[in-house]
């Protein structure tokens, strides 16, 4: 399953793309919802690993408005279960992520993204 | 007593594409049993397996450190392996974010000393260097055991990105046989990575003499 929160680490690993080869630009995707217990205390302490941009982006690259431009100081119970069901309850099932610097389509099937290079295409 | 995950949606159709949990899964569950109160201390929030297979061992690690506590990532070259992860991550309510890949690749930028529990059964057995190189090319169930000169051609490849994934405070659960030289293994981690480790298991299986060693910071 491709969920924000794991979007959110994948980079481009192309041999030589080691500039704005993050985030990875969704296109022709389909997308479904399960529901996840939610935990603050996991939420709070993953926090630190959020790039913020990178996620209000591709939430709202998604259809899903429901977070702030800035990252909000006081972490509150509606912003965490928002935050909740951007990273954890979305799934990409089907469709293409692209570098936005080489271009490279990583397609995504039956929710698993295929990551594989060629071993000369590794960096 | 944490409970073997149930792999019964498995068939022997997946089977002849997917290595099937042995004596070198379960002792890789009996060591992250034996170290649960360590995995709970560490308070894990990213947990990364590298050549899932069945998804035996994360859904395992999962019960452990609790479904909703940690983001469990599995990565696999063979992308059978990777549906079978999947979908034993959902038989046992624990969510596996399954990718198709070599190693941690697609990680390392982004999960730089990010990784608190890492684990790798790799493909371990002694074979010809031809041989380990053509199953990591066809990414079917030979990749699951042919491991080239030493057995150690894809661990090898691995351990770089150790040193730059683990996390603090993170551990790293590697499986290994005898033939693959395991003081050696320990001496160079340290010399190379300044990683420090400890055999937490050993058993003998059939031929096998298997061990579970344990990296950290
Ligand atoms: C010995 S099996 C272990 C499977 C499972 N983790 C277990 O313990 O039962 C080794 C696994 O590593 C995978 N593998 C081999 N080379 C790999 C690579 N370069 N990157 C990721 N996975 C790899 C194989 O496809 C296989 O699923
Ligand atoms: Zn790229």
């Amino acid at each position: 399953m491709v969920r924000l929160i794991t979007h959110n680490l994948l980079a481009c690993h192309a041999k030589g793309c080691t500039t704005n080869n993050f985030p990875l630009e969704f296109k022709d995707v389909q997308v479904v919802l399960r529901e996840s217990e939610f935990n603050p205390e996991f939420l709070r302490g993953f926090m630190p690993k959020i790039e913020w941009p990178a996620l209000l982006g591709a939430a709202r690259e998604l259809g899903d408005t429901s977070l702030p431009d800035q990252l909000p100081e006081m972490l509150d119970d509606d912003f965490l279960k928002a935050l909740h069901h951007v990273l954890l309850e979305i799934h990409v099932e089907e469709g293409i992520m692209i570098c936005p610097n080489c271009q490279h389509n990583y397609p995504i099937l039956n929710g698993i993204p295929n990551m594989l290079l060629a071993e000369h295409e590794i960096a | 007593m944490i409970p073997t995950p149930d792999l019964s949606h498995l068939r022997p159709a997946d089977y002849e594409h997917v290595y099937e949990p042995a004596e070198d899964t379960f002792i890789l569950l009996d060591a992250l049993e034996q170290d649960e109160e360590l995995l709970k201390s560490i308070q894990p929030r990213v947990a990364l397996e590298i050549g899932s297979g069945s998804g035996c061992a994360s859904s395992f690690l999962g019960s452990i450190t609790g479904p909703s506590s940690v983001l469990y990532l599995c990565t696999d070259i063979n992308t059978h392996a990777c549906s079978c992860t999947q979908a034993t991550g959902r038989q046992n309510k624990i969510p596996l974010d399954s990718i198709h890949t070599s190693l941690s690749h697609p990680f390392l930028s982004r999960l730089r000393h990010s990784v608190d529990i890492i684990l790798f059964n790799p493909p371990y057995v002694p074979t010809h260097q031809e041989e380990a190189f053509t199953a990591q090319t066809e990414r079917d169930i030979g990749g699951a055991w042919a491991g080239g000169a030493d057995g150690m051609q894809v661990t090898e490849r691995f351990f770089p990105q150790v040193a730059e994934l683990l996390s603090p405070r993170g551990r790293f659960y590697l499986v290994a046989v005898a033939q693959n030289d395991v003081p050696a293994i320990q001496r160079r981690m340290r010399a190379q990575y300044g990683l420090d480790s400890e055999i937490v298991l050993k058993r003998r299986a059939g031929r096998e003499h298997l061990s579970v060693v344990r990296f950290q910071r």
